[in-house]
């Protein structure tokens, strides 16, 4: 049993680092124990023998043979997986044999194992420290050198661990018996891994010291990573047993990087996390707002004035509509949506209020409501317009007066057309925008003609910020917020469309009496629908402005059905569906527009709604080009003293020249019978 | 998107507004199982939906191309749909060149598979890591994909383009070394011209990232970063954007 000494020295454990230390001692002091071993060793027999052919199989290569009579031979750095609780009864196990087992072991963890080993039993000894990596604790075991207290009782120990996979943890109780050990000695025999040990002992066989000489390579810490090879291997080895996933062959290299990664991913995630999931959770943070109720004094007064109120629509309701017909934004969204529209309805004098549509951006979408003020309520719109141009009079006197001299030009800018008042035409609406629910909702300009007219030259996508400038040919007056209220104006004028009769024909109110129409003739003929948003002129106002001299533009009326729309290059304006053809009784009709791509009209004969989702533009079959500039404007009229002349030519002059002459000397003559005439006057 | 979790995908991509309704996604989840029986696919995909003047067109594509970018217009719904075109084709007689016009008839259905090819070709997005290319050629799905990183979610250059690399022999040499030959093995989208056809925004605060395609508007590529969700979506009139550089 002599070599059962070497063969403790041998006892794997995890990284030590201090190659040297554990060497010199386990050779002054293995002397000692061998006695007090081999009884161990006998005790122990016994039960080891019956591990030993559990035990043989998985020892890994590098443990070389296993000769049966030398039952705790190896090492093998096995893993295995060992419920904590198991190994808290093994000192109970063990009492016979007066183990005295200190701090083992710290719990371990039931999917990864760690090679243990030999622990020293004094108090002296080591203590096992215990490495975690993210899946497995690994034993450490420092062992300070001290004299060699030698206790009957310490037993030898032999790591044997099996290579288990996790289903046996049932079967652990039982091997951890066999586990561990420990070993005498002072200490050295925490630095078992030391191969080299050996030497101290009997001679061991060459193919010992080969195996002892691999290990010792296989677990040198790199100097980059600080990691050894022989832990990486057994962890990845470990991983792919715990999981067993397909064709493990080929992801290993994949497998290799991720234990490699789970080494460090702790500290660094947190850090990086941080950084990245804040704005998860400040948008979390914004949204939680919208789910608290407001104070909660005069709770019940509120409640029933809540009730009362109908500003609010039944979003949810008409988005139920929009999901049969295939268009919508998911029930989460659109629920968030309509509490931050409750919220805009509660902090704003709202009379009506409905939930216009969502235009995509590039960076940011916006999120549109439109929204009728209460009578009176209608907050004051600063007067901008008018100090500019007391601005530019201001100027123009100013070069007046300085530059006489410089001619003035004739051009007169043409007037500007004024643009509706609130609460009718165009700017019947007043619009807010945000981005996501739970931002703050930004109110957006009324429109004026110019901006219609020229968002109607212009195609631009929308960035999802309201300040960016608009920069393009013809120049738009103004910025994306301005544009976006423009298209905003162009799509409700082009799309928002209600049964007929819907609408009173005359007071243009809802008609009471309205006793619905047929969901089938709704979609078959398109003269059941008709606009309830008055058109836009090519002026860009809906009533028409009368500037000097210039012939009335006519549209269509206000309730003119839609099958009276303009075609599109042979392409009717309209798409109509039955939602679905399967349950037609329970169906609804959709109506798709062709002219702006997104904007959408339900009814199922009762009820309707309209609403828009795309990136805000029109559909045009031709590509788009950009409007060419004005023609030169003439600066002053062409007349004979402006216009460049031909020089005379010699012949010309001389020609000239001789007949100047001539008539110079009949002048004279004339004038000299004159005079005489005219002195005979005189004497008379 | 794959037909299995088409129901998650649909949730994931609705930012863009253009879903299915109850009654399509159900008889489409039952329609795509018998097509993959049918047509003994690996997998099948929901494609999209193209938005016709009569009748929409929904899209499988399984896994096991003309010219026909001639043809303007919406698409009408019926596939027999013949459409007219007139080309200008010169023709040979004797000595004289001249041009003669030609009425070219094509139908919708040759249309509609060129446009998908084409749709496909030129917007289809995976993320970066998703595929992988072994030595020998074939290229794998990575088992082992766990989603991007926020970080990197956010940045148009971890998205690749869904077809075979056009522009990889055109990068310098410098930026080859950096490239991962296993993993970066097609064209990423940050090269794509014009600059800024792609919309890039994060919703639900950052927990998904979605693309847009603005060439071809209506493609919709949905990722929710470290996940294994990823997927794209066609909805729309199935007409290329010209007017893109106006418009940026």
């Amino acid at each position: 049993m002599e070599d059962s000494i070497p063969v403790n020295q041998k006892i794997e454990h995890q990284e030590l680092g201090e190659t040297g230390r554990p060497w010199e001692e386990t050779v002054t002091t293995s002397q000692a124990p061998e006695l007090g071993l081999s009884e161990a060793l006998e005790l122990e027999q016994g039960p080891e023998t019956g591990l030993q052919p559990r035990s043989s199989p998985p020892t890994m290569p590098l443990s070389g043979a296993r000769t049966p009579d030398r039952p705790v031979d190896d090492l093998v750095g096995l893993r295995a997986s060992f419920p904590s609780s198991a190994f808290q009864e093994l000192p109970s196990t063990l009492s016979p044999l007066a183990l005295a087992r200190q701090d083992f072991m710290a719990p371990w963890q039931s999917d990864k194992t760690t090679s243990v080993i030999s622990e020293a039993e004094t108090p002296h000894f080591g203590h096992l420290e215990q490495l975690s990596d993210k899946g497995g604790s690994t034993l450490h075991q420092t062992c300070q050198s001290k004299g060699n207290t030698f206790h009957q009782s310490q037993q030898t120990k032999y790591p044997l661990y099996e290579l288990r996979d996790v289903s046996d943890h049932t079967s652990k109780q039982k091997e951890l018996r066999f586990d561990i050990f420990q070993e005498d000695d002072s200490d050295s025999n925490c630095h078992l891994d030391q191969p080299e040990s050996g030497a101290s002992q009997v001679a061991p066989s060459m193919l010992e010291i080969a195996i002892q000489n691999t290990k010792a390579y296989l677990l040198k810490t790199s100097s980059k990573s600080g990691l050894n090879l022989y832990d990486h291997l057994s962890e990845m080895l470990t991983k792919v047993l715990d999981k067993r996933p397909e064709n493990a062959v080929d992801i290993i290299e994949n497998i290799s990087q991720d234990v490699k990664m789970e080494h460090f991913s702790k500290k660094l995630d947190t850090l990086q996390n941080e950084n990245e999931m804040l704005p998860t959770y400040e948008m979390a943070e914004k949204q939680k707002t919208l789910f608290l109720q407001g104070n909660v004094e005069g709770a019940d007064q509120e409640l029933e004035d809540e009730i009362a109120e109908h500003a609010l629509p039944n979003i949810m309701e008409s988005a139920f509509y929009f999901e049969q017909a295939g268009v919508g934004l998911g029930t989460d969204e659109t629920y968030r949506i309509f509490l931050a529209l409750k919220q805009l309805t509660d902090t704003h004098p709202i009379q009506k209020c409905r939930f216009w549509g969502k235009i995509l951006g590039l960076e940011m979408n916006y999120i549109v409501a439109e929204v009728e003020f209460r009578e009176g309520e209608d907050e004051e719109e600063v007067e901008e317009e008018d100090v500019p141009e007391e601005r530019d009079n201001g100027d123009s006197e100013a070069d007046e007066d300085d530059e006489d001299e410089l001619p003035r030009p004739f051009y007169k800018a043409p007037q500007a057309i004024p643009k509706e008042e609130s609460r009718t035409g165009a700017n019947k609406y007043v619009y807010f925008v945000c981005n996501e629910p739970g931002r703050p909702w930004v109110k957006l300009p009324a429109v004026t003609p110019a901006q219609i007219v020229i968002a109607r030259k212009i195609k631009k996508f929308f960035t999802g910020r309201l300040d960016t400038p608009i920069i393009s040919y013809p120049p738009f007056p103004g910025n994306e917020s301005n544009y976006l209220r423009a298209q905003i104006a162009r799509i409700s004028a082009g799309t928002h469309v209600s049964p007929l009769g819907f609408y009173h024909f005359d007071s243009f109110e809802e008609n009471p009496d309205f006793e619905g129409i047929q969901v089938i003739d709704l979609v078959e003929s398109l003269s059941n629908w008709v606009h309830h948003v008055q058109h836009i002129l090519p002026q860009g106002r809906c009533n028409w402005f009368n500037p000097i001299q210039k012939k009335q533009e006519v549209g269509p009326p206000l309730l003119t059905p839609i099958s009276e729309d303009l075609e599109i290059q042979n392409m009717s304006p309209w798409t109509t569906r039955l939602s679905s053809n399967l349950i037609p009784q329970y169906a609804i009709a959709v109506l798709r527009s062709n002219l702006w791509p997104g904007a959408y009209a339900f009814s199922n004969g009762k009820k309707f709604e309209n609403f828009y989702i795309g990136w805000g533009h029109k559909y045009s079959p031709d590509s788009y080009t950009p409007p060419v500039p004005p023609p030169v404007y003439q600066e002053y009229p062409s007349g004979p003293e402006i216009t460049e002349m031909d020089d005379p030519t010699v012949e010309e002059e001389q020609a000239f020249r001789a007949a100047q002459e001539a008539a110079a000397n009949s002048t004279e003559e004339n004038e000299e019978t004159e005079e005489e005439e005219d002195e005979e006057d005189d004497y008379d | 998107m794959d037909a299995e979790s088409l129901l998650l995908a649909l949730e994931l991509a609705s930012g863009s507004g253009q879903g299915l309704s109850p009654d399509r996604r159900a008889s489409l989840l039952t329609s795509l199982m018998l097509v993959k029986r049918d047509y003994r696919f690996d997998r099948v995909l929901f494609w999209g939906r193209i938005l016709g003047l009569v009748a929409d067109y929904y899209i499988a594509q399984g896994e096991m191309e003309t010219q026909t970018s001639v043809v303007k217009g919406r698409f009408m719904g019926d596939p027999s749909h013949e459409y007219e075109h007139t080309e200008l084709q010169k023709v040979n007689e004797g000595e004289k060149v001249f041009e003669e016009e030609v009425v070219v008839q094509i139908k919708e259905e040759t249309r509609l598979v060129s446009v998908i090819d084409q749709i496909d070709k030129a917007v289809a997005v995976i993320p970066r890591g998703a595929l992988f290319k072994t030595p020998f050629g074939p290229i794998n799905v990575n088992r082992t994909f766990e989603g991007l990183s926020l970080s990197e979610a956010k940045k148009l250059s971890s998205y690749f383009h869904f077809r075979e690399p056009v522009e990889l022999k055109n990068k310098t040499l410098l930026e080859k070394a950096e490239l991962d030959p296993s993993l970066d093995f097609m064209d990423s989208l940050e090269h794509d011209i014009p600059k800024g056809s792609w919309s890039v925004q994060m919703e639900r605060g950052n927990a998904l990232v979605v693309l847009r395609s603005l060439l071809w508007p209506g493609l919709t590529f949905y990722h929710a970063p470290r996940t294994k969700n990823y997927g794209y979506i066609y909805v729309g009139t199935g007409e290329k954007n010209l007017d893109l550089p106006f418009m940026l």
